[in-house]
C-alpha cells in the first residue's frame, strides 16, 4: 500500500437493525437498548443525544465491537460487526493516551498494527495527522505536558491515523473547560469535512449535538429507545453560539423533557 | 552547575563533619579499640584490604551471588506476577503463597538452603530469589490489577491483542509498580544476603558477610565498620546508578510529582 492510497478519504455506511442489549444489574436486570434501528449514511455526522442511562454509550461499544448485542444485527457496509476493529476507532471523554509514550508515539501505536506499511511510511501519516490537528511541534512532548483540549486533539490524531471508515466519539469533549470545547467544535468539523469520516458522536449536550451533527438522535431512558430523530439544516461551520442554533437546541431540549416528564408519569 | 555543586557539596561537609567528630571522640575518650576504632583505622584497614585484594574479591563474589540471584527472581516474579492478575486459579493459589512468604525473612531459607544445596553458591543464590521473587510477584499483580481498563478498551480499539497488549500496553502501564517491586525486592536482597553470609561460611567464596564475621571473631573491629561501610556504599551506588535514573525517567515521562 503506498503513502498516497493510505491517505485518502475512507468512509462507510452504518446500519444498526433491531439492537436490543441489557446488563444484569444489582436491581436486576437493565433493559440497555432495546430494538434500535438505525442507518448513518457516508461520511455523515450523527450525534446521539439523551440524559445518562440512556444506553447512547452502550450503542457505541456495541458499534466498537467491544461489546456484543443481545439481539439485532450492526453492520458496517454490509459487513456484520463481531469484534473491534481498525475501520471504527473510538475517541473517549478520557483522552485514554498512553502516558509512557510520548505524543508520537502515541499516533503511532495504532499504525504499528496496521499491516502492509513500511515503518517511513507509518511516520509520514502520523505526521501528517499531528499535523492536520496542529501539533507537531509537540510531537516529543510527554502526555502530562498538555493541555485538555491538547491531548484530546492528540487522541483524535491517534484515532483518525489508521484511517477507519467511522469514528466513534463517546462525549469526547465532556471534560474540557467552556472555551477549549467552542475552539474544537470548529476544528472537528473542518477535520470532518476534510477527511469526510462517518462520525458517531455521544454527548448529553444538546447544543453541542446540534452544532456538529448532520442529524441528532435523542434517546429516552429505561429502557434506552430511540425517541426522535431531528435533521439539522443549519449550514457549516456552525458555531455554538448562532441564535438559530440555539433556538432549535431549546426546541429538543423541550422534546426531551417532554418525553422524561411522559415516562415518570406512565 | 551550581544545583549540581550544592547537591555534592552538602554531604560531602556533613560527611567530613561526622568523621571528624567521631574521630575526636575517640581520641578525647580513650576508647579500646574494639570498642569503637576510629574513622582512621576504619580507613586503613579498608585501604590495606583492597591493597591485599581481599576487599575486592570479597565485593565481587557477593554482587555475583546478588545479581545473579536479583535476575532469576526478575525472571520468575515479573511473569508470575502476571499469571497471577490473568488468572483467578493462579493468584488463589501462588498469590497467597506469596503474600505469606513475602512476610518471612529469607534468611529464614538459610538451614535448609544449606540442607539441600550443601555450603555452595546455590545455597545463597536461592536465598537471594527467595528475597526478590515474593515481594515482585506481588507488586506486579498489584500494578496489572490496577491498570485503568480505559487502557485496554483503547488498545484494543486500535487492533492490539493477546501478546502485544501485554508486551506494549500492561507492561509498561504496571511498570511504576513493578519498579516499587524491585526496589523492594532488591532491599530484601541484599540485607538476606549479607545475613546469610554473616550467618554459615561458604566455601566456594568469601564474601563480605564473611567478611565482616571473621572481623567479629578476631575482634578487628575496624574490619567491621570497614565492611559495613563498603556495605552502605554498595547500596548507595545501586540506587544511584540503577533506580534513581529509571524512577526520574519515569517520573518525567508520567509527569508523577
Amino acid at each position: 500500500m503506498s503513502l498516497h492510497t493510505e491517505l485518502q478519504n475512507v468512509t462507510a455506511k452504518l446500519v444498526v437493525e433491531g439492537v436490543c442489549k441489557s446488563f444484569n444489574s444489582a436491581n436486576g436486570r437493565v433493559d440497555a437498548l432495546q430494538d434500535i434501528n438505525l442507518r448513518v449514511n457516508e461520511g455523515e455526522f450523527v450525534c446521539l443525544v439523551g440524559p445518562s442511562g440512556c444506553g447512547k454509550s452502550t450503542l457505541l461499544n456495541l458499534v466498537a465491537g467491544l461489546d456484543k448485542p443481545d439481539k439485532g444485527i450492526i453492520s458496517v457496509d454490509e459487513a456484520p460487526v463481531s469484534g473491534p476493529g481498525r475501520d471504527r476507532m473510538v475517541m473517549f471523554q478520557e483522552h485514554a493516551l498512553f502516558p509512557w509514550l510520548n505524543v508520537f508515539d502515541n499516533v503511532m501505536f495504532g499504525l504499528k498494527l496496521k499491516p502492509n506499511l513500511t515503518d517511513s511510511e507509518r511516520r509520514e501519516v502520523a505526521k501528517f495527522y499531528l499535523n492536520l490537528v496542529g501539533l507537531d511541534k509537540f510531537a516529543k512532548s510527554s502526555i502530562h505536558e498538555l493541555s485538555g483540549g491538547m491531548r484530546q486533539r492528540v487522541a483524535l490524531a491517534r484515532s483518525l491515523a489508521p484511517n477507519p471508515r467511522i469514528l466513534l466519539m463517546d462525549e469526547t469533549f465532556g471534560a474540557l473547560d467552556a472555551l477549549t470545547r467552542e475552539q474544537l467544535y470548529g476544528e472537528l468539523q473542518q477535520i470532518w469535512q476534510k477527511r469526510k469520516k462517518t462520525i458517531l458522536f455521544v454527548t448529553h449536550n444538546i447544543r453541542e449535538a446540534v452544532c456538529l451533527g448532520d442529524r441528532v438522535v435523542l434517546f429516552s431512558p429505561h429502557p434506552g429507545k430511540i425517541v426522535q430523530i431531528f435533521d439539522i439544516d443549519l449550514p457549516r461551520l456552525r458555531d455554538i453560539n448562532d441564535p438559530a442554533l440555539t433556538a432549535l437546541s431549546s426546541e429538543i431540549t423541550a422534546t426531551l423533557k417532554h418525553q422524561i416528564g411522559a415516562n415518570v408519569a406512565e | 552547575m551550581n544545583e549540581k555543586i550544592k547537591k555534592w557539596l552538602y554531604p560531602t561537609i556533613a560527611a567530613i563533619i561526622f568523621i571528624g567528630i567521631w574521630e575526636a571522640a575517640v581520641r578525647s575518650f580513650n576508647f579500646f579499640e574494639f570498642i569503637l576504632p576510629p574513622p582512621s583505622d576504619v580507613a586503613m584497614y579498608i585501604w590495606n584490604a583492597t591493597l591485599d585484594g581481599s576487599l575486592p574479591s570479597a565485593i565481587c563474589v557477593t554482587l555475583k551471588r546478588l545479581l545473579i540471584g536479583y535476575a532469576i527472581g526478575l525472571v520468575i516474579g515479573i511473569p508470575v506476577g502476571m499469571m497471577c492478575s490473568r488468572f483467578t486459579i493462579v493468584k488463589d493459589t501462588v498469590g497467597i503463597l506469596a503474600l505469606g512468604l513475602q512476610a518471612l525473612p529469607s534468611v529464614c531459607w538459610v538451614p535448609l538452603a544449606i540442607m539441600w544445596f550443601g555450603q555452595e553458591e546455590s545455597a545463597m543464590l536461592f536465598v537471594v530469589v527467595m528475597g526478590t521473587v515474593w515481594s515482585l510477584i506481588l507488586a506486579t499483580e498489584h500494578g496489572v490489577s490496577n491498570i485503568p481498563p480505559i487502557y485496554l478498551r483503547a488498545a484494543r480499539t486500535m487492533g492490539s491483542k493477546g501478546l502485544h497488549t501485554w508486551i506494549h500496553v500492561i507492561a509498561p502501564a504496571a511498570f511504576p509498580s513493578i519498579l516499587g517491586g524491585m526496589k523492594q525486592g532488591w532491599a530484601f536482597a541484599w540485607r538476606s544476603l549479607m545475613a546469610a553470609e554473616i550467618y554459615v561460611t561458604i566455601l566456594t567464596g568469601f564474601g563480605l558477610g564473611q567478611l565482616l564475621h571473621y572481623g567479629r571473631e578476631l575482634m578487628e573491629m575496624n574490619q567491621v565498620i570497614g565492611v559495613m561501610c563498603v556495605v552502605i556504599a554498595i547500596g548507595l551506588i545501586v540506587d544511584k546508578v540503577l533506580f534513581s535514573p529509571l524512577e526520574s525517567s519515569l517520573r518525567r515521562r508520567w509527569g508523577i510529582d
